[in-house]
């Protein structure tokens, strides 16, 4: 079993996470048209399918996993339309900053890679948190989740089966709630009853990670 | 040549928009402003969207001015532009503010009062002020 992800491990982690994001376009789209502007999987589908591109150019031999989580983050940035776009590209480039120079990443500094993340999207928003219903409430409980199974120096893919439970915990909260930020915002306690597609984007990427890890995709 | 003052970076989810209140507020303030204009995602720009690091090379354009004021549309703009505050050198950060304002007219008051040579404060105090505007 994997105790560390390289960069090649990191590039087919993002390109499973594109394909997955294709699959569930009508998914995330639905869900955006209950509370927002339709356009998130649409948006996604496009910003990795840039990310893909732009990975397609560069040497992964040569290349430390800051570079690989890097490339993305520039191509989300400069792709994805709406709130997604600077939030997963600022999340991304968080985490490449975390393991520039690396080579391999362990679980301590996964956690510390999505700590990172987490506190560039709520800062952007602005102080989001939990409860905001957006896609804090899906990675809170993941920097969370992850903290405690480096404590409890778990194995790699158990670390990432905890992340990715409580992501879809997390995510699933997100449909009782009322929306405090973005759009959906304006909706008042209409958006109650809906998931957050934000947080449902959130979900498949870590789901992506731990499936890959385990050797299920 | 203009001299050195506030620039304005007005970013919106659409070119269209970004362009349009470009024209329209360098003609207010008989062109003695420095006025960009960020709008659209992609390279063509045709997609609805604010790009962060077109917002950054804006104003990595304009880093020897005084100060520059980013006046944005709603959502995610505003994302995009404090995405892009993070992104700079601690010195530059220190020039860029983000305005509270209205778009059309807090460019509008951002551009003249900057174009009367005021600092960075006193732009941003003007175009501010731009929210409780009344049209009539």
């Amino acid at each position: 079993m994997l105790q560390f992800l390289s960069s090649n491990d990191f590039l087919k982690i993002i390109l499973k996470i594109r394909n997955v994001i294709a699959e569930n376009k009508d998914y995330l789209a639905a869900l955006d048209a209950a509370i927002g502007d339709a356009d998130h999987g649409i948006n996604m589908e496009r910003g990795f399918d840039s990310v893909a591109d732009q990975l397609g150019v560069v040497d992964v031999n040569s290349s430390d996993v800051g570079v690989i989580l890097m490339t993305t983050s520039t191509a989300l940035l400069e792709n994805v339309g709406g709130a997604a776009g600077p939030l997963y590209g600022m999340f991304f480039m968080n985490m490449a900053n975390v393991c520039s120079g690396k080579n391999i990443v362990d679980s301590e500094t996964l956690a510390r890679m999505f700590e990172a993340g987490l506190e560039s999207l709520r800062e952007i928003g602005g102080g989001t948190i939990p409860n905001d219903k957006t896609m804090v409430d899906t990675l809170f409980p993941v920097v969370e989740g992850m903290k405690k199974a480096v404590n409890l120096k778990l194995e790699l893919v158990e670390t990432l089966k905890l992340a990715s439970d409580a992501a879809e915990k997390g995510m699933n909260s997100t449909k009782d709630m009322i929306a405090k930020r973005g759009r959906a915002s304006y909706l008042g306690e209409r958006s109650r009853g809906h998931i957050d597609p934000g947080a449902a984007s959130s979900y498949l990427i870590i789901k992506t990670i731990y499936q890959y890890v385990s050797g299920q995709a | 040549m203009i001299k050195l003052g506030v620039a304005i970076i007005i970013v919106s989810h659409s070119n269209k928009i970004a362009e349009g209140l470009k024209e329209l507020i360098l003609q207010m303030a008989k062109e003695n402003v420095k006025v960009e204009a960020v709008g659209g995602i992609g390279s063509d720009s045709k997609a609805l969207g604010s790009d962060p690091l077109k917002i950054k090379e804006n104003i990595m354009k304009m880093s020897s001015e005084d100060g520059i004021a980013l006046v944005c549309d709603f959502g995610s703009t505003i994302l995009s532009a404090k995405a892009v505050l993070k992104m700079l050198p601690e010195e530059l950060r220190k020039k860029v503010v983000i305005l509270d304002t209205p778009l059309v007219e807090g460019a509008f008051t951002a551009a003249i009062e900057a174009s009367t040579g005021a600092s960075l404060e006193e732009v941003v105090k003007s175009a501010e002020e731009a929210r409780s505007f009344h049209k009539f």
